[in-house]
């Protein structure tokens, strides 16, 4: 009797579905709160479907062939979506592991009295199981990938706001790392409103960036060096005594740069350039 | 042959480049500029280059060694209206232009100077009240 596997799984279909939609419930990292079972059992038919649909007898190791095309689809789009769920990497490989126990499980219960045959027809589905796996997971960190590029692009858009504080007085928060891409954006936006607004003091606040080390520094100048030449005076605030403490051990030059340690401090100065006084009023009753 | 215009104002040179500086007109310009200095008793110079969209380090290179050389002849030198690109550019290009004040605009630039030379002129006032004090 030769019975081929693609013939047997194709007709073994159902058997397999529920074997392996058992695997996935008994899974102790089973995700009910990001995915519903019927969601999850429509999505494993699918796959299914398709990948019994397409198998037959010589493409098992050729995972290149055009009659894959349609399975790597149905599994890149479920990956994807896991992804963006937020799914573990370890969950998302369960769900293809799982399917493979199911399919030797069928295999073995269905050969039964030929070894050598089951241990030939096992390999193969092994093989094709992990080039799928393979591919999952590299659709999944694909996804995983888009996911953080798009968050970088919102940070960068979001993080640069110029901030017009007092008459003739921009603020501009830094929160972040400072790369050389932002400091470009950073640098052009501020500049732009200085020549809007006409103002005549800026304050870099750095409260929010995590680390200077010497190429942030160096940008840090350049912004502030930029802007003496437009005509307007810049201040670095918000320099926390670790940030005071590297910059020294790095031995980088601050001292032509008016730094103080609060945006407070920072406003104080700049009323004081400006000639503005911040008064008390002493409330007289009637 | 171009020739960028240098008006007195008072006790100050104004200079407005209005066209883009090749080097020829640039090096006229640094000579032309000294010899006004020397010639008017100027305090300060004030460069508009508002209308300058395009630099390179040579342009930054005279612009500072304009204000070095006026500020031997003792006038201060200020530039005014730069535009961001242009500052991006000489920063990028490693030239901070150190030693030449600077201004958002015409006015301020003019407040700027006024106020340098205001400083010089209230400090010999102070001193000649003194000395009246002490002759009285």
């Amino acid at each position: 009797m030769t019975l081929n596997t693609h013939t047997l799984l194709q007709k073994k279909k159902k058997t397999i579905l529920e074997l392996w939609m058992k695997n996935q419930l008994a899974d102790e990292g089973l995700r009910e709160d990001l995915i519903s079972n019927e969601e999850l059992r429509s999505q494993s038919e699918e796959l299914i479907t398709a990948l019994v649909g397409n198998l037959s007898g010589d493409n098992f190791s050729n995972l290149e062939s055009d009659e894959w095309s349609p399975v790597i689809e149905i599994l890149g789009g479920i990956a994807i979506t896991r992804a963006r769920q937020g799914f573990s990497p370890r969950e998302t490989g369960n769900f293809v592991f799982s399917l493979k126990d199911a399919i030797l499980d069928v295999l073995q219960q269905e050969i039964t009295n030929d070894p050598a045959t089951l241990f030939v027809e096992s390999q193969k589905v092994n093989k094709l199981m992990d080039s799928l796996s393979v591919v999952t997971f590299e659709t999944f960190i694909k996804g995983r990938e888009e996911v953080i590029l798009r968050q970088t692009d919102e940070i960068t858009e979001i993080s640069t706001p110029v901030i017009r504080v007092w008459e003739g007085i921009l603020a501009l928060p830094i929160i972040g790392t400072l790369d050389s891409a932002r400091t470009q954006i950073v640098m052009e936006n501020l500049l732009q409103e200085i020549v809007e607004t006409g103002s005549s003091i800026a304050i870099l606040d750095i409260s929010g960036v995590p680390a200077v080390d010497s190429l942030v520094a160096q940008h840090l100048i350049k912004t502030v060096s930029a802007t003496r030449l437009m005509g307007a005076e810049c201040i670095i605030s918000g320099i926390r005594p670790e940030i005071a403490q590297t910059v020294v051990h790095l031995g980088i030059d601050l001292s032509n740069i008016i730094t103080k340690a609060t945006l407070a401090s920072a406003l104080a100065y700049s009323f004081k350039v400006m000639r503005l006084e911040v008064k008390k009023v002493t409330v007289t009753k009637l | 042959m171009d020739k960028i215009p240098i008006l007195r104002m008072g006790a100050f040179l104004l200079v407005t480049i209005q066209v883009d500086l090749y080097d020829r007109l640039a090096l006229n310009l640094e000579a032309d500029l000294v010899q006004m200095v020397n010639k008017t008793n100027a305090k300060g110079v004030l460069i508009d280059i508002s209308a300058v969209s395009i630099v390179d380090s040579f342009m930054g290179r005279i612009i500072g060694n304009i204000a070095s050389m006026s500020k031997i002849l003792d006038a201060e030198t200020v530039v005014v209206g730069m535009q961001p690109a242009v500052a991006i550019t000489l920063i990028e290009l490693g030239l901070p232009l150190k030693g030449v004040h600077t201004a958002l605009d015409m006015e301020k630039g003019m407040n700027l100077l006024r106020s340098m030379i205001d400083v010089d002129d209230e400090n010999e006032d102070l001193e000649s009240e003194e000395n009246d004090f002490i002759t009285e």
